[in-house]
């Protein structure tokens, strides 16, 4: 069974699922970094793939993008670096990137080294649905890969219906209209958003993102959904850090508490 | 506007030229380019829509704009070479045709603000221009970079009551206005119509940007016919930096095989030099901005940041169309380096009394590269006028 489905039926709330860039702030920190975030309690991880140009993303995570390439971060040393993960790290892991550097590296050899070093899904927000239906699927579901799809305020009852229906694992709720970072918080308008979205009685658990930053954000956003994500905040906590582990932890056990 | 149904160049119902278009866009942009996509030939083909629109074009952009037969830069060639003067359009440059296209429909889908990114500044000029026109609030994202070497119509923009908005990532130039421009509009989907500048991004954009430029060819076939009776020239030429001015010069020559399509991208340095912009010879089938098409970039699928004197050709793509063409042999590519394409605007200049866009100038050194006869027929998209680029003139004067 894929972890993400066995995570989900063993903890059905309060989920915690931590964003962090790949080879950022060092390259070598993606492993430990990882470390970190299952140590913690969190309970699942999206490592993100670099890229040059990364739209749906704030001020943050483009840095930490940016960075990670001058490090000299790619898709293969990406595979090299997790290689073993699965002797230490038991939680799911999700990779996270713009679908470029996937069709560069290759759709079936990019799932085929997934599924070597333990992958459980993939979040590529820019993999329409109709083309991963088309092509992708069958490659996905071959190496037991999750996709995750996302939905935002203005997605319409209707292509929510279909997202669920082509879902496993989880839904991602992007929280509002709005790139990633924004610090605002949870507002009335997203509260009146989970709900609607709470009543739709899908079959996927749902995790909120984007703007969900501490231990209050994320009480919020798992009272109406199966839990959280967080991402800049915790890209925030790390980036100018002597200790990014240390670092790391100390937000993270202030989010969890 | 004339339909390309049938033809082998249409777009199809998915957004594909061949292998190359699509709307590979996050899902926080989908509602708006679905909107987009189910609205946008229903409106512009409306009656009252065609009607406004044609009126703009004619009263307010001075169109249809001369082709003009240059005279001593045919002698110079030992050919026949006619210029299609878009420089000669209101704010100077072809783009607003696409801009007055895109405002209406904006209108009519309710919006109220407009976002565009842009490169030389011809594309933010058109967009603020026709926004000052309809009354509407208008932000363009430029590059650092671009600011600094495109300053005049920087002015013209803020004179335009338009918002300039720096971006400072990556190269700076056009790529990262655009992703600025796109991140806006994923903070802003409710109010906000994003102008694309170039037949880029996500589909309809790409069809729908053509659609609009086509007006360039459908008068261009009307006046070849009236100087030498017939309609079909030999050649047609445009510089390709998104593909704009090119789609719109040769939409109603794509069936004619007798009529040969040039393009001409950004050499840069030169093709073998890491400062280029010329799509076609260095780069591979990949995604930006909404749409699969050729793209310089690193074997991982890293955009690699492109250099071209002329900032509307600085970019690391082409719209999926032109790749297309390119991959059919429909169009042949040249690429023309930075020192080739100012020596041509010179040229121009002292020839005909006519001072290019370093953009147009690329196009009219592909001359250089063709092997032409006395009897042939040649047709140049003079894309835009050069005023914006004089300080790069001077340098090299
Ligand atoms: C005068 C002129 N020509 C050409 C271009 C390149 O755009 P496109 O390839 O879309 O025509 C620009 C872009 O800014 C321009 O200003």
């Amino acid at each position: 069974m894929n972890r993400l489905e066995q995570l989900f039926i063993a903890k059905p709330r309060e989920v915690l699922n931590i964003y962090y860039t790949a080879g950022f702030p060092k390259l070598e920190d993606t492993l430990p970094i990882l470390q970190v975030i299952q140590d913690s309690g969190a309970d699942l991880a999206e490592v993100g793939i670099p890229f040059s140009d990364p739209v749906v993303d704030g001020d943050t995570i483009q840095k930490a993008n940016h960075q990670a390439l001058l490090n000299g971060m790619n898709v293969g040393l990406l595979f090299d670096q997790l290689k073993n993960m699965r002797e230490t790290i038991n939680i799911p892991v999700i990779l996270m990137g713009d679908i470029n550097p996937v069709l560069q590296f290759g759709v079936e050899k990019f799932c085929e080294k997934c599924q070597q070093v333990g992958v459980d899904g993939l979040i590529l927000p820019n993999l329409p649905m109709d083309e991963y239906l088309q092509d992708f699927k069958s490659i996905f579901e071959k190496y037991g890969l999750f996709n995750i799809f996302l939905i935002t305020p203005q997605t319409s009852e209707e292509r929510i219906r279909k997202i669920d229906k082509n879902s496993n694992g989880f839904i991602y709720m992007v929280s509002s209209a709005s790139t990633t970072g924004s610090t605002q918080g949870v507002t009335k308008e997203m509260l009146d958003y989970f709900k609607r979205i709470n009543e739709l009685d899908l079959k996927n658990p749902r995790l909120i993102g984007f703007g969900i930053k501490d231990h209050e954000s994320f009480m919020q956003a798992s009272h109406y959904a199966n839990g959280a994500i967080i991402g800049s905040a915790f890209i925030r906590a790390i980036e100018d850090a002597d200790q990014p582990a240390a670092s790391g932890m100390k937000f993270l056990k202030e989010v969890i508490q | 506007m004339v339909n390309l149904e049938n033809s082998a160049f249409a777009v199809s119902e998915k957004g594909y030229y061949g292998n190359y278009g699509g709307a590979w866009i996050p899902e926080m942009l989908y509602p708006n380019v679905e909107e987009l996509r189910q609205n946008y030939l229903q409106i512009i083909y409306q009656a009252e829509f065609q009607e406004e629109f044609n009126l703009l074009l004619r009263d307010y952009v001075g169109r249809p704009t001369p082709l003009y037969f240059a005279n001593r830069l045919s002698e110079k060639y030992n050919t026949n070479i006619y210029l299609k003067r878009e420089d000669l359009c209101h704010t100077g440059a072809h783009k607003v045709n696409n801009t007055i296209g895109q405002i209406l429909l904006a209108k009519r889908l309710g919006k109220n603000k407009i976002v565009a990114e842009t490169g030389a500044g011809q594309h933010g000029v058109a967009t603020a221009t026709v926004c000052a026109l309809m009354g509407i609030e208008c932000i363009v994202y430029m590059g650092e970079v671009d600011i600094e070497r495109q300053a005049p119509n920087v002015a013209r923009m803020k004179m335009l009551g338009a918002e300039v908005r720096p971006a400072k990532s990556g190269s700076r130039t056009l790529k990262d206005a655009t992703n600025e421009a796109m991140r806006h509009w994923i903070n802003n989907p409710v109010d906000t119509h994003y102008i694309i500048g170039s037949v880029v991004g996500p589909h309809p954009y790409p069809d729908m940007v053509a659609r609009f430029q086509s007006v360039i060819s459908e008068e261009i076939r009307k006046q070849m016919f009236e100087h030498i009776g017939t309609e079909l020239p030999d050649y047609v030429i445009a510089c390709v930096g998104g593909g704009s001015n090119a789609a719109g010069t040769y939409f109603h020559y794509l069936d004619e095989p007798d009529v040969k399509i040039i393009a001409a991208e950004a050499a840069g340095h030169g093709v073998k030099t890491d400062k280029s912009a010329a799509t076609t010879f260095l780069g591979k089938p990949g995604v930006l901005h909404g749409s699969k098409s050729l793209l310089m970039q690193t074997y991982d699928g890293q955009v690699i940041e492109p250099h071209s004197i002329s900032a509307g050709l600085d970019y690391p793509g082409i719209g999926p169309l032109h790749a297309h063409l390119w991959e059919s042999g429909r169009a042949q590519f040249l690429a023309i380096t930075d020192d080739e394409a100012m020596q041509a605007g010179m040229n121009l200049a002292k020839l005909e009394g006519i001072i290019p866009a370093i953009e147009s100038s690329h196009a009219l050194a592909a001359l250089d590269y063709l092997d032409l006869r006395n009897n042939e027929t040649v047709v140049i998209s003079l894309s835009g006028r050069g005023d914006k680029d004089l300080s790069t003139y001077m340098k090299y004067l």
